[in-house]
């Protein structure tokens, strides 16, 4: 058995880790569960069948089709059943989220509060037990939520139709490039080949595109406004222009003033527009992508909509378009015909299938049943809180010795991108540094910056609306006394965390995928190299 | 460290000589005759305060490197006044050091397997360190000169040092950076005519932060730029500017682009290697023709720093419709400011100004403003 971590050595930094943080995180020391496994060691036998079922059902290990039947067993660990529990029920014990800490640094993500409630819905039997392959005519129930989620999103977004196919935002960008790839073609326009869109859109919008066989055109935001400027557009945009990919607003925060001149330029030279509104918490029932000229967008549902982005679920993505649009998208569409809802799959121009069946259905339902539970009112409300929590958020961190903020005269929604560049260049501390130290208050390690990285030493928290003051001031206190240490004691920072499960891990081994094992069998065969 | 792991070298070379004249209003201090007249005017040494600065900030490092240096001033006073035991190199004659001893501690070292060097100086300094080793070794400048064209030298002292320590943690990548000088005795007089000397193998720090959710950028490298421009190539007459860059075309065409000089080629050709101004005009009369050049590092100069071949009547000739700017997203990242054009004539610099799109790889453009 593998030796864990000896409890008995001094920790080389205690005494940075006597400095209070007001947290401290379970340690374990829990070992890979195949090296807890003893031989023999079992959960309790599940009994045998009455004799009468038996005979009734045969031998039902017969009816497994021979070539997907294992010929050996299968090399699981041996435990008890309290000892697995025991296992996960610390391993649990050992992570971070909203439910365990201030969870409010995970900018462009919208790690929000999810209600429990709707994660109950989701899980509901009813929901659970149905099968994709169901004739749509017993489930109407599920089309006729999924149907009535698709027109309040168009309501929302002023778009004309939604497909719930996409599995995430970045699979939403790809599919509406596909869409334009397909449209363009149609009208025999093989020569429009180029995208543009610019370096603070989630980089999605130029790997999407680029992924679909578009050139790819990258702008910059202008130094003072943040915005990208029609005269930057202008130098760019030509007849191969294809159409333009932006996130709105952008991931600093800052909406573009000039996105509708934006949209009648491009369109002026028959290319389309797509805004990615994955990050929509800011905006909501505030704008609307079509009016402003998108022909084509996308929310992620697995953000505003109550599903926290990343290790809390699926993602979703639902893409929006304009109806000239509507043929091309990913089969199959929902419609209702006055009494019944259907699945079309005749879409004799549509790029194809996206996914299997019509999306992840459990985000569809908790998107739903939070759009049910806040009404638009409800939804008004949570933009301006969140667009108020994060100006608060701003006005207190500029009070950090060492914090500024890109494009400070320039007004922020939802988010910012706050940097670190004066405290590296008189500490050495800079963001990536602050970022281990931050996880030592409890608190969720922030978001720095989509790359490209064009403001060095970025941090780009989101508070959302599900933030409360505590917590916001909680995030700026860390913030003040992570500060201070850098002015004063930077190697408390460097040699950071001390509060956490595991202290500081050298990541680098990670990024090589020839070195990591990510199975117990690869470990087995080729140990750690 | 981890065990096995052999002790990492690190020299220092001192030019105590180096940023003296800019402190009287001389520009530079290359050349004796300019020493002299910056001593007589009061000029006050400030190199081993740079280097120093540096050494104070990885002496708590110092059982993770052994230091080699040079004697009296060019090292081992400043290393023995931050209070490291060095290893004194070679031999010299204090108060009349020149680039000759720079030169042969480099060449030294370079013998030693020394895994950085750390030079203060200016872009003479630079200069001498490229001529003496080139790029058989890993370099950083700690700049001390008052005018650095070159961007083989760290912001400040103790950006050097951060980049130190991520060096000896294996975490700061190597790349070949710029050696630029400009002409001193026209510098004094006013002009400006910086060539590019060459290149040296510098560490950098990772602009491109690899944070959980940011994959990696897998951004174009000089090979698939070079293949999006060859790619893009018709029958007009290309001038290639000097730099890596630029010299990855050849590589890809399979034919020998000079690396500092200005070449030619048709039908992916080599025409005219290493052109002044004159050549370039008479090969291109009447016909159509492209630039293609990429920037200088750190600086973010295109024209007027490198290439002044390319002159502005050969520019005006060509049109700006058919300049090509070429450079990795890495280069366009680090640079502090837009890209700058100066040709020594206003009105090329004005018509040159404004957007443009950059090739950054295969497909993949970023457009930036020239400015001048
Ligand atoms: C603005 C924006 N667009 C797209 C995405 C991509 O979403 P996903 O991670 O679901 O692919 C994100 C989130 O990471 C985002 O912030």
């Amino acid at each position: 058995m593998t030796k864990t971590n000896s409890k008995t050595t001094k920790y080389q930094y205690q005494e940075y880790a006597d400095i209070d943080t007001g947290y401290q995180a379970l340690r374990w020391h829990e070992p890979v569960i195949y090296e807890l496994s003893r031989k023999g060691s079992r959960n309790e036998i599940i009994p045998n069948a009455e004799k009468e079922i038996q005979v009734k059902v045969g031998d039902i290990t017969k009816k497994i089709p021979k070539k997907i039947c294992r010929k050996t067993p299968a090399a699981l660990p041996e435990l008890s059943e309290p000892e697995v529990m025991r296992h996960y029920l610390r391993l649990s014990q050992e992570t971070f989220g909203y439910d365990s800490g201030v969870n409010i640094g995970l900018g462009t993500c919208t790690m929000k509060y999810s209600p429990k409630l709707n994660d109950q819905l989701a899980k509901l039997p009813s929901i659970a037990y149905l099968h994709p392959l169901q004739p749509e005519e017993t489930f109407q129930g599920l089309l006729e939520i999924m149907y009535d989620l698709r027109t309040w999103l168009c309501e929302l977004s002023g778009m004309d139709e939604f497909s719930f196919l996409p599995r995430g935002g970045g699979h939403s960008v790809y599919t509406n490039a596909c869409i334009m790839r397909a449209y363009h073609r149609a009208n025999g326009n093989l020569h429009k080949n180029e995208v543009i869109t610019c370096a603070v859109s989630h980089p999605c919008n130029a790997g999407c595109p680029s992924t679909a066989g578009f050139k790819v055109i990258e702008l910059h935001p202008n130094k003072n406004t943040g915005d990208i400027g029609l005269d930057q557009l202008e130098a760019v945009v030509s007849d191969r222009t294809a159409g333009l990919f932006l996130t709105a607003p952008y991931d600093t925060g800052v909406f573009d003033s000039q996105l509708g001149e934006y949209a009648k330029l491009i369109h002026s030279y028959g290319g389309l527009v797509a805004l990615d509104q994955a990050n929509f918490n800011g905006v909501m029932t505030r704008m609307r992508a079509g009016d402003i000229g998108a022909d084509l967008m996308h929310f992620n549902l697995h953000k505003t909509f109550s599903t926290p982005h990343g290790s809390a679920g699926p993602g979703a993505g639902a893409i929006g378009v304009k109806k000239e649009l509507r043929e091309y998208l990913p089969a199959p569409l929902l419609e209702f015909d006055g009494s019944q809802y259907h699945l079309n799959y005749n879409l004799p121009k549509t790029i194809g299938k996206t996914g299997v069946f019509y999306g992840v259905i459990i985000n569809v339902l908790k998107a739903y049943a939070w759009i049910m539970s806040m009404g638009e009112q409800g939804l008004r409300e949570a933009s301006e809180w969140a667009v108020i929590n994060n100006n608060y958020l701003i006005k207190k961190m500029l009070e950090v010795r060492g914090v500024d903020i890109a494009w400070p005269n320039r007004r922020k929604l939802q988010e910012a991108r706050f940097h670190l560049q004066k405290m590296k260049e008189e500490t050495g501390i800079g963001s990536a540094e602050v970022n281990l130290r931050i996880a030592d208050f409890g608190i969720q390690t922030f978001f720095e910056s989509h790359e490209p990285v064009i403001i060095p030493e970025p941090v780009t928290p989101e508070a959302s609306e599900a933030a409360s003051k505590e917590d916001l001031d909680r995030f700026v206190e860390a913030f003040h006394q992570i500060s201070k240490e850098a002015y004063s004691n930077p190697e408390i920072i460097r040699t950071a965390p001390h509060h956490c499960t595991i202290h500081q891990t050298n990541l680098e081994p990670l990024l090589d995928s020839k070195r990591t094992k990510v199975t117990w069998r690869a470990y087995q065969k080729r140990g750690l190299s | 460290m981890n065990p096995g792991e052999r002790k990492k070298k690190l020299g220092l070379i001192v030019n105590p000589l180096a940023g003296i004249g800019g402190r009287v209003g001389l520009k530079g201090s290359d050349g004796i005759e300019t020493v002299k007249k910056a001593f007589a005017m009061g000029a006050e040494i400030i190199s081993p305060q740079r280097a120093m600065e540096t050494l104070q900030d990885i002496y708590p490092f110092k059982d993770e490197f052994d230091l080699f240096t040079y004697p009296k001033g060019m090292g081992e006073d400043e290393a023995k006044a931050c209070g490291f035991s060095p290893i004194v190199l070679g031999e010299i004659v204090p108060d009349q050091t020149s680039a000759e001893d720079t030169k042969s501690a480099a060449r030294k070292m370079v013998d030693l397997e020394i895994d950085l060097i750390l030079f203060v100086g200016g872009d003479g300094t630079a200069r001498d360190i490229y001529e003496a080793i080139g790029d058989k070794a890993t370099v950083l400048g700690i700049p001390s000169g008052v005018k650095i064209h070159s961007s083989v030298y760290a912001v400040n002292p103790h950006r050097a040092s951060e980049l130190i320590k991520m060096f000896l943690k294996g975490s700061a990548p190597v790349r070949e950076m710029e050696v630029m000088d400009i002409d001193e005795d026209l510098f004094r007089k006013g002009q400006v005519s910086a060539r590019l000397y060459g290149y040296l193998q510098v560490p950098h720090e990772k602009g491109l932060i690899q944070s959980a959710k940011s994959a990696s950028l897998g951004a174009g490298n000089n090979r698939t730029i070079a293949e999006a421009v060859v790619d893009g190539m018709n029958d007009d007459y290309y001038i290639l500017g000097p730099g890596t860059t630029v010299k990855a075309i050849g590589d890809e065409l399979k034919i020998e682009k000079t690396l500092l000089g200005v070449d030619v080629i048709y039908r992916k050709q080599l025409i005219g290697k290493d052109l002044n101004e004159q050549q370039l005009l008479g090969l291109i009369e009447g016909k159509n023709a492209k630039i293609v050049v990429t920037i200088i590092g750190g600086q973010g100069y295109i024209f007027g720093r490198g290439n002044q071949q390319i002159s502005p009547r050969v520019i005006r000739k060509v049109g700006k419709q058919n300049l090509i700017v070429i450079a990795t997203k890495n280069k366009l990242l680090s640079l502090k400011g837009p890209l700058l054009v100066d040709t020594g004539d206003s009105e090329c610099d004005n018509y040159l100004s404004g957007y443009i799109r950059v090739i950054t790889g295969y497909n993949e453009e970023s457009v930036w403003k020239i400015e001048c």
